[in-house]
């Protein structure tokens, strides 16, 4: 794999240091629903998160507040020491260029071959000369295996292809903190293991700080430094992916767990 | 009644002209109506009621009044506060503004299409605004509905002969005059009734395959 084209961010000190998200006391409510109930937590630099807990327990809605597309009704989210909420639209884009997204749908643009869907945000928001990013853009393709497919467009691939797309697209942005929301749930089962065995080589190989949230355990287990377990917009139990998965404290964890695994 | 194909070549000369000015009115009133209608459509979008309730009102008025009082107003009306223009561009005007009315409900429509993920995936890689309308959203939308769009330029070709009301001689105009000359009123209006039919005709054929083109 050429390890030239993955994001490699440089360490600064704030990174080393350890803490580069942080939730405090964030509030996100639908309607009468509290979906995030006064919510802390924060995550380390280069440290690879993982979100689990039944549907609806709030996961991926952190995932969505650190992206930006949703706002929480209270609290305040910082990414590498700058605010996120409360800002102003100006500085979000700021901490925005920090953060990179994987969808369950893919998001792929229908509309542009599957290099300008990865040259695209480089060439527009980071400025990068056209050149570069097409250079950068194929070394990301034959990364995630797709090296001959530049000018197909996302409707010819297969979801699995699309998906790996898709996360080249997030890595050409250089982004530090990756998040991934359920990235395998829309894919048929045979697809499923070369997304995974990809995020697992980009988990190995590179320094990103990733958020996950999956309902693949095992995947889970292999990549993660950290587990969290939701229930109704609270972590009840966090602790490293061993002593989760083996020894859960919790019986809501307990429960959670033999329903999944 | 008779046929008379004398009267038919006498008249093959002003249909012509008329054939001309018809397909000028249709070509120059759907690119009024596809820019203006865009404009409409991207207008009620932005988050200001000061914006919306204006654009909405002007435009309401202007789908739910006929367009031959449009057309009227602008001839007649205007000139009396000194704005004057040639007849044929009133008419375009006239007819493009009517039709940017529809054609903004067309965009709307193709705008909501575009699913939400497209928006997400576009603030996820921090595209700026307005990028995310030109290279993402707009596209697609424009994709969608451009054989709905095609759609109103067809009709619009029937609502040509109303310029005829403010003077402009297309095809109808041409007829009429003709026939007033000569009291031979079978051979024109037959002839451009056919070349309607014609012109539908070879729009729709022109669609379908911009539609089947579309489709990959």
């Amino acid at each position: 794999m050429p390890t030239d084209t993955l994001p490699n961010p440089e360490k600064s000190p704030a990174r080393s240091s350890g803490e580069l998200i942080r939730l405090e006391q964030v509030t996100k409510r639908f309607g009468d629903n509290t979906v995030l109930d006064h919510l802390d937590f924060s995550v380390d630099a280069g440290k690879h998160v993982t979100l689990i807990g039944p549907s609806g327990s709030g996961k991926t809605t952190i995932l969505r507040l650190l992206m930006t597309l949703l706002k929480p009704d209270e609290g305040t989210i910082t990414v590498d020491g700058q605010k996120l909420f409360p800002a102003t639209e100006k500085e979000r884009r700021e901490v925005r260029k920090q953060i990179g997204m994987v969808f369950q749908q893919f998001n792929l643009f229908p509309n542009m071959s599957v290099l300008r869907n990865i040259t695209e945000a480089p060439v527009t928001v980071l400025g990068m000369p056209k050149d570069e990013a097409v250079e950068r853009a194929r070394g990301l393709l034959d990364m995630v295996g797709l090296a001959d497919k530049c000018d197909a467009r996302p409707a010819q691939l297969s979801g699995g292809q699309q998906q790996r797309v898709a996360i080249a697209r997030a890595l050409a942005m250089r982004p530090k903190v990756l998040l991934l929301d359920e990235v395998t749930s829309a894919l048929d089962p045979e697809l499923v293991a070369g997304v995974l065995d990809l995020l697992r080589d980009i988990a190995r190989s590179t320094d990103i700080t990733m958020l996950c949230v999956t309902h693949e355990m095992n995947f889970a287990r292999d990549i993660s430094d950290q587990v969290l377990m939701f229930d109704s917009g609270r972590v009840i139990e966090a602790g490293a992916p061993e002593k989760i998965f083996s020894e859960p404290e919790h019986d809501r964890t307990r429960e959670f767990l033999s329903a999944v695994l | 009644m008779t046929w008379d194909w004398s009267a038919v070549s006498d008249f093959l000369p002003h249909f012509w002209d008329g054939l001309l000015v018809t397909l000028q009115i249709l070509v120059l009133g759907s690119l009024v109506s596809f820019g203006v209608g865009l404009v409409w459509a991207l207008l009620m979008r932005v988050p200001s009621r000061w914006v919306t309730w204006p654009v909405g009102a002007v435009t309401e008025f202007v789908r739910n009044t006929p367009l031959l009082v449009q057309l009227f107003f602008l001839f007649y009306v205007l000139p009396e506060w000194d704005i004057t223009f040639s007849a044929l561009t009133t008419g375009v005007v006239a007819i493009g503004l009517h039709y940017s009315t529809y054609t903004m409900q067309v965009y709307r429509a193709g705008i909501e299409g575009v699913p939400v993920g497209q928006w997400e995936a576009a603030t996820a890689l921090n595209l700026p605004v307005r990028r995310t309308w030109t290279a993402v959203i707009l596209p697609q939308a424009i994709r969608r509905v451009t054989p709905a769009l095609g759609n109103y330029v067809i009709s619009m070709l029937k609502d040509t002969p109303l310029l005829m009301a403010i003077t402009v001689l297309e095809m109808l105009g041409e007829a009429r005059l003709f026939s007033q000359q000569n009291f031979q009123f079978t051979e024109p209006l037959t002839v451009i009734g056919v070349a309607f039919i014609v012109i539908s005709y070879l729009a729709s054929l022109a669609l379908r395959a911009l539609e089947r083109r579309l489709a990959h």
